[in-house]
């Protein structure tokens, strides 16, 4: 067996389907979901010098999906950090996302309770309702900080939004896939 | 499979304390950024040594962006121009022909216009620009508009300077990091530029209506004069923003003024020039704006 066919045969060893043998990575398994949505956070500040709210907030539709796809794996005080973090770039005054982001990991936790078989429409339209209401306190809050937009420069925004949140829920079980990918080998 | 209805989690104590905690901690974040924002809303500079902090730490991202957003641009406009080369080469060679003429013309006016400048008593004073520097990245999901610029206090940019493209006025500095600041767009709803008519300076305010348009408000009421395609000009009233910058080109009447499309459009403008803070030269007129600006009192 020449050396090349090894090396290719460890690869695909490393990432078959049923490896035995092998564990995920636990840095890997415990950080993607924190890493992934304070990107989310920081994407709508980097590529587009926008005159007008044209994107969607990456950040919390990142949070919802983690959320509904993964229930638990957040703790229900994970607002308090990825707000912080989410409120330092994205215009709000600080505290808007603290708060809001907050307060949704205590509703979405109380709908857990009350519905605790849910469906795909459900999802979608408790993220819906959440996303607008999101939206419309953070406007608020941005005009009384100084502002005085109507709420109309909020349409767009919030149908790209809700109508992504399906694509960032599939982007999460991908990613959740990949964090759990047993790459670590036992000794 | 369903979560349990049950929220007690069994007989084990360090279980059930993990659960109380997780819920506690859930509602004082939910306070603390109460609290926080209760903070922010009745001092808006409070926090901005935090932002400067987290804006500093990302520029190299945004730096990075911003290279690869005019990159693409020239990418496509590259590909474009293959298309239509032919007939573009032609109808190049016609422009260029009238441009040189027109050229020479607009040699003698400047000429003339210094001269009568010169006969009045007018000083030439067009601002030179304290830094040129790359907007990197703007608040695209917020309904606040704040920019990144990628010069901070290493570079001499201060707090209220206004910041301009070759094609009009951008915004003004808010908060200054020590390599990037923060600059207020004219189109937030916070903004307001004092303007004239360029035609024959009926004096005026723009205010930001936060989606890409500004609203023009004229001081004296009356039979309101505009009409589609006026352009508006800063005025220079009460310092700050140097007077003769054009701002934007009425699009739609209303009943106290317009709605005006912006000149500058941020996201096509790749290098924006920093000015210094203008103060008027005559000492009656009114004092110089203090570091927050006309619109932040």
């Amino acid at each position: 067996m020449t050396l090349f066919d090894r090396l290719t045969r460890s690869f695909a060893n490393r990432f078959r389907s049923r490896p035995i043998n092998r564990v995920p990575s636990p840095v890997l398994a415990k950080t993607t979901p924190w890493l992934s949505i304070l990107l989310a956070s920081l994407l709508p500040a980097l590529p587009v010098i926008a005159s007008a709210p044209v994107l969607p907030p990456f950040g919390l539709l990142m949070l919802l999906a983690w959320r509904q796809v993964r229930p638990g794996f957040l703790p229900i005080w994970a607002g308090l950090p990825l707000g912080f973090f989410d409120d330092l770039f994205s215009g709000q005054p600080l505290g808007s996302a603290i708060l809001l982001w907050s307060l949704i990991m205590i509703v979405l936790d109380a709908i857990d309770a009350r519905f605790p078989w849910r469906s795909y429409w459900l999802d979608w339209l408790v993220s819906a309702v959440l996303i607008c209401a999101c939206q419309a306190l953070g406007l608020a809050f941005a005009n009384m900080s100084g502002g005085s937009a109507a709420i109309g420069v909020l349409v767009p925004q919030l149908a790209t939004a809700i109508l992504l949140y399906p694509l960032a829920g599939r982007l999460v079980s991908t990613l959740d896939r990949l964090r759990l990918l047993p790459i670590v080998e036992l000794d | 499979m369903a979560p349990s209805p049950q929220r007690r989690p069994g007989f084990s104590r360090r279980a059930q304390y993990t659960t109380f905690f997780g819920y506690l901690a859930g509602v004082l974040g939910a306070l603390l950024g109460g609290a926080l924002l209760v903070i922010a809303i009745t001092s808006p500079a409070s926090f901005s040594g935090l932002r400067n902090l987290g804006r500093d730490a990302t520029a190299p991202l945004g730096g990075v962006a911003a290279r690869s957003r005019s990159g693409s641009y020239n990418l496509f406009e590259a590909i474009g121009a293959y298309f239509a080369a032919g007939s573009q080469n032609a109808s190049l060679r016609r422009q260029l022909a009238v441009n040189q003429t027109q050229l020479v013309e607009g040699q003698a006016l400047a000429e003339e216009n210094r001269r009568l400048k010169a006969l009045l008593g007018l000083a030439q004073s067009d601002p030179k620009p304290v830094v040129f520097a790359r907007l990197t990245g703007s608040t695209a999901s917020s309904s606040r508009r704040f920019a990144t610029l990628s010069a901070g206090s290493s570079s001499g940019v201060e707090i209220g300077m206004p910041v301009r493209s070759p094609l009009g006025l951008i915004g003004r500095v808010l908060e200054v990091g020590h390599a990037t600041s923060r600059v207020l767009l004219i189109t937030d709803s916070e903004s307001l530029v004092p303007v004239r008519r360029a035609s024959d300076s009926i004096p005026g305010f723009a205010q930001g209506r936060a989606d890409g348009t500004v609203q023009i408000k004229l001081i004296s009421l009356g039979i309101n004069p505009l009409k589609r395609g006026d352009a508006f000009v800063t005025s220079g009233t009460g310092g700050l923003y140097h007077p003769g910058t054009p701002i934007a080109v009425v699009e739609t009447i209303t009943r106290d003024g317009a709605i005006a499309r912006l000149l500058s459009d941020p996201a096509a403008s790749e290098f924006v020039a920093v000015d210094p803070i203008w103060t008027s030269e005559t000492p009656d007129s009114s004092p110089p704006a203090a570091s927050g600006g006309p619109t932040r009192p």
